[in-house]
């Protein structure tokens, strides 16, 4: 037992005395200023620069909206071109997915997953630094196209073929898309692989699964839906650029090959993706609800059972985007029926929620406001979701802003709601400071009354009959008041998510300064100092109860008497070891980057040499070895330890 | 780490909570992962079996089953030398997993050289390309992606050999051995399925001429 604990942070052999790793750079050891920034393998920075690009990319994509909501917003409008608006709804929809709310998510996953869990790093340190940087390649390959020649993407964001062929596509903006997404799918598997180890592997002792929080446990199910789903659309990628780069014929029609393999192979990617997308944000709330409810989770193993079903029957479910391309009866009564059932376990997570919330003394701050306002917009989009279950009703609903009104109150309603309720949320832990009550209510008043304002008139519209991605309409067609109040309620919606992020940005320099535990909350995170130190925990904690940091406040004296006993232990087994920086991962995305770029340009030499570089990368990698140091948090009086 | 671990306890790692050592549980994950790239590429080249467009080369008369089976048979002997490598180095000979670990290697690349000369007979004796036929599409892919995980395979055999002659690699590297192993093990079998489902089912079930 002692030699468990004092080694549940231990990540790698340790090196025999007397052999020097080889490294070619130096071990970066800066602990401060670009460098420690771009060599760390911190789960707390990673999470942070995560956190980061994914906020810049979802300003990004709110920008494109709205260029597009203002197209729309009269008819018969020449604002933008038509190529243009469907580079805008392509790059929106591809951004908002890949480059926001995944990585979002993803920052979260590196901050909370080793805190909750009471691990000090994550399993991979710098293979976890390998994730983001290349997450940044990815990014930085869809987005090229913007600033050459050929153009941003417009194929639409799932990318139908024939649309990618080279007859539809002739220039490169098809490649920046489908290489652009390869190496974001590389990014994904390389992270879901490290938290599914981690999360199974560094739990402190203890901490048996049925007592790791929810959030913790739908990172898990996010990740093994992320390592199983993203190679089918890997593979479909490949078929695509296979036909553009060399000619075979997957999606070929004069040659024997059929599109509707395409949707097959996206949408079996694409599905799960939906719950990739929502499944933490129901981690989220249920962090933030009970928090604020005074209460414990209602029906804790309920809750995770059901979002593994959620994420097991999200993978049967993936032909009802595809009711319309004639599938046959049975098919489509199958895909119908499994769809009306994955409505059950989701429906049993919002009864959970409201249990939790029923009889509790509810504390309205803002991340409860966003949480609750999620409950309720989620389950609107629920509702469309399950008029869209029915094969018959969907052929009416297919294609029209009907199915846009639907998933944007799922991905904004829901995901995004839940997101913007856990940056306020968990701001204090990693910035010791609160975000600004005031103007956090006031942004999410404008933002709830912006985007109702947006999205609701969009199914009036849907019913009415007007297509999704039009660039532009008639004035005839009685489409044009919804339109209108849908652009001016998204201007509100804009406005409200620039209130939100410059409350962020002020209480980042002049919020009230927060102890560790400002919500007197429940879970680990919340034991240790804001912002964590970077070992994380001082000592490693042991875990008696699901609600770890509750059950410890409440037991000081037994929590003290074991954290001296564990302390001892640790620092009779030479202390709190620590993984050391790397260039290494930086080193190796960077190869992925310079690859991706030449290959979408066709160009081999620049491919080649960029692979070059990945493959230095990862054998330099290899050699240095995890390194690392050792810290005595005890010894040197550090004010971490309380 | 000293000479009071004399004897590992290889399956159990006790720095973890489960016991597995993360290594090995990444890498259990990835090759669930490789699963379902494998698992589109083979439906991929199913589904389009089914449907042979009109001039579709026929896949019996493409095929020399003969160095398949043979390059088949290799390749799963060179699971069993893995498998003397990984028990070599869980009871720290070092020069006998050496031995194995070469041999393994030797045998993959046997079975990369018989892939080639069947591409290469392919191509330029039976007129099969990756770009004039569905079917050459589909198998090229598919197979070729096949022998790019037998090639990592093998560079990481050779790489795990050079590096057994650094000062200090002993049992204690077995978990690193041990992962490999299931790697290679695990590309092996997937042979297994695309010898069956590409090639022998051809043999007993084989698609409607296209002469429609």
């Amino acid at each position: 037992m002692a030699e468990a604990l004092v080694k549940s942070d231990f990540i790698g052999k340790e090196e025999p005395a007397g052999v020097r790793p080889f490294t070619l750079l130096r071990r970066p050891t800066a602990r401060t200023g670009l460098v420690a920034w771009l060599t760390t393998v911190d789960h707390k920075k990673i999470g942070l620069m995560y956190g980061f690009f994914a906020i810049v990319f979802f300003l990004v994509g709110g920008i494109e909206a709205l260029i597009i909501r203002t197209q729309l917003i009269v008819p018969n409008n020449h604002l933008v071109s038509a190529h243009f608006y469907s580079e805008l709804f392509t790059m929106h929809g591809t951004t908002m997915i890949f480059l926001a709310v995944m990585p979002l998510n993803a920052a979260f996953f590196n901050l909370l997953v080793p805190l909750q869990i009471g691990a000090r790093d994550v399993a991979f340190p710098r293979l976890n630094a390998f994730s983001l940087w290349v997450f940044v390649a990815g990014a930085l390959i869809l987005n090229a196209g913007w600033f050459l020649k050929a153009g941003a993407p417009a194929a639409g964001w799932f990318g139908y073929a024939p649309l990618t062929s080279k007859t539809f596509t002739p220039d490169i903006s098809a490649d920046l898309w489908t290489v652009g997404l390869q190496v974001l799918g590389v990014s994904s598997i390389v992270a879901s692989l490290n938290f599914i180890t981690t999360i199974i592997n560094l739990r402190a002792p203890g901490m048996t699964m049925m007592r790791v929080p929810v959030f913790t446990w739908m990172a898990l199910i996010t990740s093994f839906l992320l390592i199983l789903a993203m190679p089918s659309i890997a593979i479909a990628l490949v078929e695509v650029i296979f036909d553009r780069h060399f000619g075979t014929n997957f999606f070929e029609v004069s040659n024997g090959g059929q599109p509707i393999l395409w949707q097959h192979l996206f949408w079996i990617f694409g599905h799960p993706e939906v719950y990739i997308l929502i499944l933490p944000p129901m981690g989220y709330i249920s962090e933030i609800l009970p928090t604020f409810a005074r209460k414990p989770l209602f029906g804790y193993p309920v809750m995770v059972f059901s979002g593994a079903l959620i994420g097991f029957i999200g993978f049967g479910v993936w032909s009802h985007h595809m009711f319309t391309t004639g599938m046959g009866m049975v098919a489509t009564s199958a895909f119908a029926l499994a769809t009306m059932a994955i409505a059950v376990p989701t429906g049993v997570k919002v009864f959970n929620w409201i249990g939790t919330l029923w009889g509790g003394h509810l504390r309205m701050r803002t991340p409860m406001l966003f949480a609750l306002g999620f409950i309720w917009m989620f389950m609107m989009g629920g509702f469309s979701g399950i008029m869209h279950s029915a094969a018959p009703a969907d052929s009416q609903q297919h294609n029209s802003y009907f199915v846009v009104a639907h998933f944007h109150y799922v991905l904004i309603g829901g995901a995004t709601f839940a997101l913007l309720a856990a940056i306020p949320y968990w701001f204090p832990k990693f910035f010791g400071r609160l975000v600004n009550e005031f103007w956090g209510k006031v942004s999410f008043w404008v933002i709830f009354v912006g985007f109702n304002a947006t999205f609701f008139p969009m199914h009036f519209l849907g019913l009415n009959g007007m297509p999704r991605r039009t660039w532009t309409y008639d004035a005839n067609m009685g489409w044009n008041t919804g339109n209108l109040v849908a652009s001016l309620g998204a201007y509100l919606l804009g406005l409200g998510i620039l209130i939100y992020f410059a409350t962020i940005v002020w209480s980042y320099f002049k919020g009230k300064q927060a102890g560790p535990d400002p919500w007197d909350a429940r879970t680990l995170e919340w034991s240790i100092p804001s912002p964590p130190p970077e070992y994380n925990f001082a000592v490693t904690p042991a875990v008696h109860a699901r609600d770890a940091w509750w059950y410890e406040k409440h037991h000081r004296e037994e929590t003290a008497r074991e954290h001296t006993a564990h302390a001892r232990d640790e620092a009779a087994h030479g202390g709190i070891h620590m993984p050391g920086q790397s260039w290494y991962p930086l080193v190796a995305a960077a190869g992925l980057l310079v690859a991706g770029l030449c290959f979408a340009n066709y160009n081999l030499t620049g491919s080649l040499i960029g692979l070059g570089l990945l493959l230095a990368g990862v054998y330099l990698w290899a050699l240095e070895g995890p390194g690392g140091y050792h810290l005595h948090p005890e010894e040197s009086g550090d004010p971490a330890q309380k | 780490m000293d000479a009071a671990t004399a004897i590992l306890d290889h399956p159990h790692d006790p720095s973890t909570a489960t016991g597995i050592p993360n290594k090995k549980l990444l890498l259990w994950a990835f090759l669930a992962s490789d699963c379902m790239f494998f698992g589109t590429l083979i439906s991929t080249h199913l589904v389009y079996r089914q449907h042979p467009p009109p001039g579709n080369p026929v896949a019996t008369q493409v095929f020399d089953i003969e160095l398949t089976s043979f390059s088949t048979f290799i390749l799963l002997m060179s699971s069993l030398m893995m498998a003397l490598a990984v028990n070599a180095i869980q009871r720290g000979k070092v020069k006998s997993m050496r031995a194995s670990l070469l041999t393994t290697a030797f045998f993959g690349l046997v079975f990369l050289g018989c892939q080639v000369w069947e591409f290469w007979h392919f191509v330029y004796e039976k007129n099969l390309t990756i770009t004039n036929s569905i079917f050459g599409s589909t198998f090229f892919t598919l197979t070729g992606t096949h022998g790019t995980h037998v090639a990592i395979g093998v560079l990481w055999l050779l790489s795990m050999y050079a590096y057994s002659f650094k000062k200090g690699f002993s049992e204690r590297n077995a978990v690193d051995v041990e992962s490999m192993g299931l790697y290679w093990h695990f590309v092996d079998i997937v042979w297994i399925v695309i010898f069956t489902a590409v090639y022998l089912l051809e043999y007993v079930y084989p698609v409607a001429s296209s002469a429609h």
